[in-house]
């Protein structure tokens, strides 16, 4: 399998990608990591005319901290962010949950940029910067602007970002020693999740989100305002796809997926609160 | 498109379609046929190569984007005619069958030692969780990636 014909260029810089961009239209797509768009193009699920190569913008890769938040590039690699001693310490889930991103040669090329933007609900660390309450930066021609992870995906791979924007940075509240859980629930080793999920704790202040529980990554606010109010963990669990809407597919029906989610929202919550 | 790619040691400048993939590249163009094409969606890991020392899989990346980079696939694993240690512990170690997906494995197993030179065996069957062998012959591989650690 080949993808369909496209020009390829490539952007020594963000600023030179987005002008990139903007000259070649709607057809052309940036290209980072390409462990998302291109088993797309080779399927002829995608077919751009033009890939700007963004994966050569060396400066957008870097993991820092910034006081209360930890700031990291959009082209910072999978492997990067599971490794990293920043993050370790600041925010041990979104590490951790890199970690369980396909398989290591995926995780050599993919980006954490790449996989906001792609906004697939069935993908690990859109869910997890959700439930860790990030903002993402964007630059465009006029400019950044921050958007709050939660007015971020709108629909299946369907985010807030122009044609012309470029995600530049992720920015993740310290975790301040809460207590976290990632689960990931899938048959074989290396897949996608049939449904994860991503939580915290810390005294009466939650985040609990949801990989692929619907049509964008899902933030299960019925399940921390329950915790808020006071109720036990399998209580709230009850309550973990209110916000939910899963679809039917080969590995899951609907059913089996709520189950899954209250099932896996309770272990998550309990070793979140260890 | 020209691109210049250090394969094996030795550079390359050659003039391919943007959409050329990596093992198109290596195996079509430079004749490198020891990287195999197994499922060709990102599944098996039998194309994988190392791009700048670390694992990838070659079906999955442009060879436009390993242009000015450097590529080693499994016939620039043995020097002078001697086998890279990894190559000699599936051999010892019975660590193929049909041998489809070991040029993948020893490409994945040597990414991962360097990157943990002295895994656990469950560290072994997590790291090379991206590589498929229809064979099965899993537990020889597991243990072949083991004895390579050992040496
Ligand atoms: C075998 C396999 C298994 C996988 N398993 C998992 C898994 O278990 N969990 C998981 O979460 N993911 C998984 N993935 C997907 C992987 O994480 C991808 O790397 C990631 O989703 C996309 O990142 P990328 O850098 O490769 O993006 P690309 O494929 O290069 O781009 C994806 C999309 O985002 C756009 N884009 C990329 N970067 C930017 C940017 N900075 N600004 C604006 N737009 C941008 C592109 O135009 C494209 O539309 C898997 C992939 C493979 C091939
Ligand atoms: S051929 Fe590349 S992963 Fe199977
Ligand atoms: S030895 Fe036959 S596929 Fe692995």
């Amino acid at each position: 399998m080949i993808p369909a014909a496209f020009e390829y260029v490539r952007a020594g810089s963000a600023a030179e990608a987005i002008s990139l961009i903007g000259q070649h239209g709607d057809e052309a797509k940036f290209l980072a990591g390409g462990h998302s768009l291109l088993p797309l193009m080779k399927l002829r699920l995608a077919a751009p005319s033009v890939l700007v190569d963004i994966g050569r913008v060396s400066d957008l890769s870097y993991i820092r901290d910034a006081g209360d938040h930890i700031a990291i590039g959009a082209l910072t690699r999978h492997m990067d962010v599971e490794n990293s001693a920043v993050l370790k310490e600041h925010a041990p889930l979104l590490a951790h949950a890199a970690s369980h991103v396909g398989d290591p040669q995926v995780r050599h090329r993919g980006t954490i940029g790449g996989s906001i933007a792609h906004a697939d609900s069935a993908s690990d660390l859109p869910a997890t910067t959700l439930a860790l309450g990030a903002t993402y930066v964007a630059q465009g021609p006029n400019g950044t602007r921050e958007i709050a992870a939660t007015d971020f995906y709108h629909g299946f791979l369907q985010s807030a970002l122009a044609a012309d924007e470029m995600l530049t940075e992720i920015r993740v509240p310290k975790m301040q020693g809460a207590g976290w859980s990632f689960q990931k629930f899938n048959r074989r080793a290396q897949d996608w999740a049939i449904v994860g999920v991503a939580a915290w704790r810390r005294n009466g202040d939650s985040g609990v989100a949801l990989v692929n529980m619907g049509s964008t990554p899902i933030l299960a606010t019925s399940v921390a305002s329950a915790l808020a109010g006071g109720a036990s963990v399998s209580d709230a669990a009850q309550l973990a796809a209110a916000e939910a809407d899963p679809q039917n597919d080969l590995n899951a029906s609907q059913e089996y997926r709520v189950h899954l989610a209250k099932v896996l929202v309770r272990r998550a919550l309990e070793e979140a609160s260890k | 498109m020209k691109i210049s790619v250090t394969v094996n040691g030795t550079a390359h400048e050659s003039d391919v379609e943007p959409r050329t993939l990596l093992v198109h590249y290596v195996r079509e163009v430079l004749g490198l046929t020891g990287t195999n094409i197994g499922c060709d969606t990102s599944s098996c890991g039998a194309c994988s190569v190392h791009l700048n020392g670390e694992a990838v899989k070659s079906c999955t990346v442009l060879a436009a984007q390993a242009d000015g980079q450097s590529v080693t696939t499994i016939e620039g694993m043995a020097t002078d005619g001697v086998m890279h240690p990894m190559q000699q512990a599936f051999m010892e170690n019975h660590g193929l069958q049909c041998g489809y997906c070991t040029p993948g494995m020893v490409m994945a197993a040597t990414s991962l030692l360097k990157e943990n030179p002295n895994p656990t065996e469950e560290e072994v069957r997590i790291g090379l969780e991206g590589n498929l062998c229809r064979c099965t012959g899993y537990h020889n591989i597991v243990k072949s990636v083991l004895a390579a650690a050992a040496k």
